[in-house]
């Protein structure tokens, strides 16, 4: 019996597992929506935007390792969502799209909401197609859902055009990919896998970094087994936190340009890096002539452009992290059981980074009448018991939610790292709410973030998806400022965020429950009264502006040569007040009232 | 350093887009591009020239094999090959100058494809110096016009050289 494109389409979607499609519907699109208002076994999420769809599908892929799917239409409808792709594709988050297209005899006359999708969309995604035959259909959704998932995970668009939606055609789901083009790596090849392992047992000064590619490539208890077995200590970039558990001794916590001090000496004056999915982002390496000096560099990744793009590997292994780890420990433990012997060895590189850690440790002083941000983000933890999900947005808030919340569990941390999206957060925590409806998902935001999305708080209203929003507003754009003050004499162009809308009023808007604390000693009560409401949450708390984020390796310095507290003329400038002051009284409503 | 890099990709439309946005949106020159189908009519060859480093030019391979659409990638700077291009060239002709342009054409084994009252149009095949060269013997005739067809290149077989070589850098499993 044929069937049409659109019940193709959700039947395919079904095969794939799909459970749950974020999106909105459009003129080319409806023939897809009204068959699948019919269907019980796929849930819509109708975003008030395509961006939010995006960023929702995002959060839903990091926090469940499926792919996220969105469905939007032509036009504008797949113009809204490049950001989400970009993002997707910077950060390797599997997610399919579906973009409407005008129909097959119109396209390329600039038809209404016509745009070229697949040409818009190429180089922010993994791979991308037209499907100008119906029944190239489901062939087209099989692969998308497996590259998408696949290698190194990344974003996937399928563009679908309305007379392909309506065509009719015989429905067979393909039971093979017929992708002769696309194999991605797995083993690891064995000689390099020894070799590591004997670079490994010889270092004295190791030291494991771990980025996303490890929690995608679900490596986390193979990282872990690597890491005690040898008592080397692990390095997490902003994606890779998570995999290793921040409570753990052996654990550094953040590495880069806002990572703990001693993590940052530690990588300099490393002997041995073992990089595990991870890309040597400028965030993390900076200045490139001198990021690691001394070490022999190990480098894991399934994606083999990441390997030698930036930063030179002596024992290159392209293969799936979890599959080559697993290699690695066994090699290891023939080469040397001995744990005790092993710890010993360590101990006086361990020693040394403990040392680093008394020196200079993550430090604010919070007193009790202007709210720390880190103060929040601290007591938040605590709250939450170490369990929450938490998804942030983009800027000083992210890089103290990195600090100071010490994830647990790879999955649990859902944040916008290659891209920098403000606006991912709160539709990402949505996302992930989405797909735990029991588990407590918490967005650490600020006011300049949120409000790049804020209309999808009618969608966590609707679902009653229990969001926990925690907005630290400063009422500035906190990074910029800080880079402003840093390194542009305190010119304040365009970072301070003047008139603000109040945020528990719009909570109520969109009937939600608001709080706010304005100082330090309503914060705790706040937090404790919205992490027990049932429902979502906007959580108002208002934070000191000037706040700097330290660590700090300024943009282009040598990632030893840290930052890690205001310079003298910048302290003696907010003392005198009159320059500081005159500034942010211009701002009207910058201070807390 | 100059590389002839041979693609063999999926006969689909996009696909040239694909590999040529992956060259401008990383900084990569093309220093010449020619695409056709091959002998399967549902591949087709992309021939690249390209200049950089080593480093660079590794990643130009491991980008490309990454498109789905790539099938292989070649190296062939890296092996034995013979490379060509064809070249049109329209020459100025002034009655005292016809000799000049037939007995050059001549020497490189060219050929005069068409003639008017002013000018010779020359067709040439051959290496890169065999073009440049016959080129630099024309230009004191004037040059009215000059199109290049961009570079080709295939390896030579091994049965045919007599030193071993290497084999080419086929980076996909």
């Amino acid at each position: 019996m044929k069937i049409t494109g659109a019940e193709i389409f959700c039947e395919s979607l079904r095969r794939e597992g799909v459970k749950t499609i974020f999106g909105l519907p459009g003129g080319v699109v409806l023939k897809i929506f009204d068959v699948l208002c019919q269907r019980k076994d796929l849930q819509l999420i109708l975003t008030r935007h395509e961006q939010g769809a995006a960023h929702m599908a995002e959060g839903y892929a990091k926090a469940t390792g499926k792919a996220g799917v969105v469905l939007v239409t032509s036009g504008p409808g797949m113009t809204n969502i490049v950001t989400g792709l970009a993002d997707a594709h910077m950060d390797s988050v599997p997610l399919v799209a579906f973009t409407g297209q005008v129909s097959t005899d119109l396209i390329g006359n600039d038809a209404f909401q016509e745009a070229d999708n697949v040409g818009i969309s190429r180089p922010c995604t993994k791979h991308n197609v037209l499907v100008k035959d119906v029944n190239d259909l489901a062939q087209a959704v099989k692969e998308a859902f497996y590259i998408a998932t696949s290698g190194r995970p990344g974003p996937v668009l399928v563009d679908i055009p309305k007379d392909v939606s309506i065509a009719k055609a015989e429905f067979k789901y393909p039971d093979k990919i017929n992708l002769r083009g696309y194999r991605p790596f797995t083993g690891g090849d064995k000689s390099q896998i020894k070799q590591a392992a004997e670079a490994i047992m010889t270092a004295k000064r190791a030291i494991i970094y771990v980025g996303g590619g490890a929690v995608f490539g679900d490596a986390a208890d193979e990282v872990r087994e690597l890491a005690e077995i040898t008592q080397i200590p692990v390095t997490m970039t902003l994606m890779g936190l998570g995999t290793f558990p921040g409570t753990h001794e052996l654990s550094l916590g953040m590495l880069g340009m806002h990572g703990g001090y001693w993590s940052n000496m530690a990588m300099h004056q490393a002997d041995l890096l073992i990089a595990v999915g991870a890309r040597f982002d400028d965030r993390v390496t900076g200045k490139l002539s001198e990021f690691c000096p001394e070490a022999r560099v190990i480098h894991i990744d399934i994606d083999p452009t990441s390997i030698r793009k930036t930063f030179h590997a002596h024992i290159p292994i392209v293969g799936d992290v979890k599959s080559v780890l697993r290699q690695m420990n066994v090699v290891l433990r023939s080469l040397d059981g001995n744990p005790t012997a092993m710890k010993a060895r360590r101990a006086p590189w361990l020693k040394q980074i403990n040392a680093w850690k008394k020196e200079h440790p993550l430090v604010y002083k919070q007193d009790d009448k202007i709210t720390k941000p880190q103060y929040v983000v601290e007591k938040l933890y605590e709250l939450t018991k170490h369990e929450a999900i938490v998804a942030t947005d983009v800027g000083q808030h992210q890089m103290f939610a990195a600090q100071y919340f010490k994830g647990k569990k790879p999955r649990t941390w859902l944040t916008s790292g290659g891209l920098g999206t403000m606006g991912f957060g709160f539709p990402a925590a949505i996302g992930a709410q989405v797909a735990y409806p029991n588990r407590q998902v918490v967005c650490i935001t600020s006011e300049g973030s949120f409000q790049m999305n804020l209309q999808e708080l009618v969608v966590a209203a609707e679902h009653n998806l229990p969001v926990k929003i925690v907005l630290l507003n400063n009422g500035v754009h906190g990074m910029v400022r800080q880079w402003q003050d840093l390194f542009y004499e305190s010119r304040y162009s365009a970072s301070l965020l003047g008139k603000k809308p109040d945020f528990v009023k719009l909570a109520d808007a969109y009937g939600i429950k608001g709080l706010r604390a304005l100082k330090p000693s309503e914060v705790d009560g706040v937090l404790k009264e919205g992490l027990k409401h049932k429902g979502p949450v906007l959580m108002d708390i208002h934070t000191d502006p000037f706040e700097n984020c330290y660590p700090m390796i300024p943009a282009g310095g040598a990632q030893h040569e840290m930052m890690l507290e205001d310079p003298p003329e910048l302290r003696q400038s907010r003392k005198g007040g009159a320059v500081h002051k005159r500034k942010v009284d211009e701002g009207e409503g910058v201070l807390p009232a | 350093m100059e590389h002839i890099i041979s693609v063999l990709v999926e006969n689909k439309f996009g696909v040239l887009a694909r590999v040529a946005g992956l060259f401008s949106a990383r900084g990569y020159n093309i220093e010449s591009l020619s695409v056709a189908p091959t002998l399967d009519p549902t591949t087709s060859m992309i021939t690249i020239v390209t200049v950089g480093d080593d480093r660079i030019i590794e990643q130009i391979m491991k980008q490309l094999n990454k498109v789905v659409e790539v099938l292989s990638v070649v190296d062939h700077t890296e092996t034995d090959f013979l490379d060509r291009e064809t070249v049109l060239i329209k020459v100025h002709t002034k009655p005292e100058h016809r000799d000049e342009a037939i007995r050059i054409a001549s020497i490189f084994r060219a050929k005069i494809v068409d003639s008017s009252p002013i000018t010779y149009t020359i067709e040439i095949t051959g290496d890169v110096d065999k073009v440049e060269a016959m080129i630099n013997m024309l230009k004191p005739l004037g040059i009215k016009d000059l199109i290049r067809t961009g570079r080709i290149a295939i390896a030579r077989e091994t049965t045919r050289t007599a030193s071993p070589r290497r084999e080419p850098a086929l980076l996909k499993p």
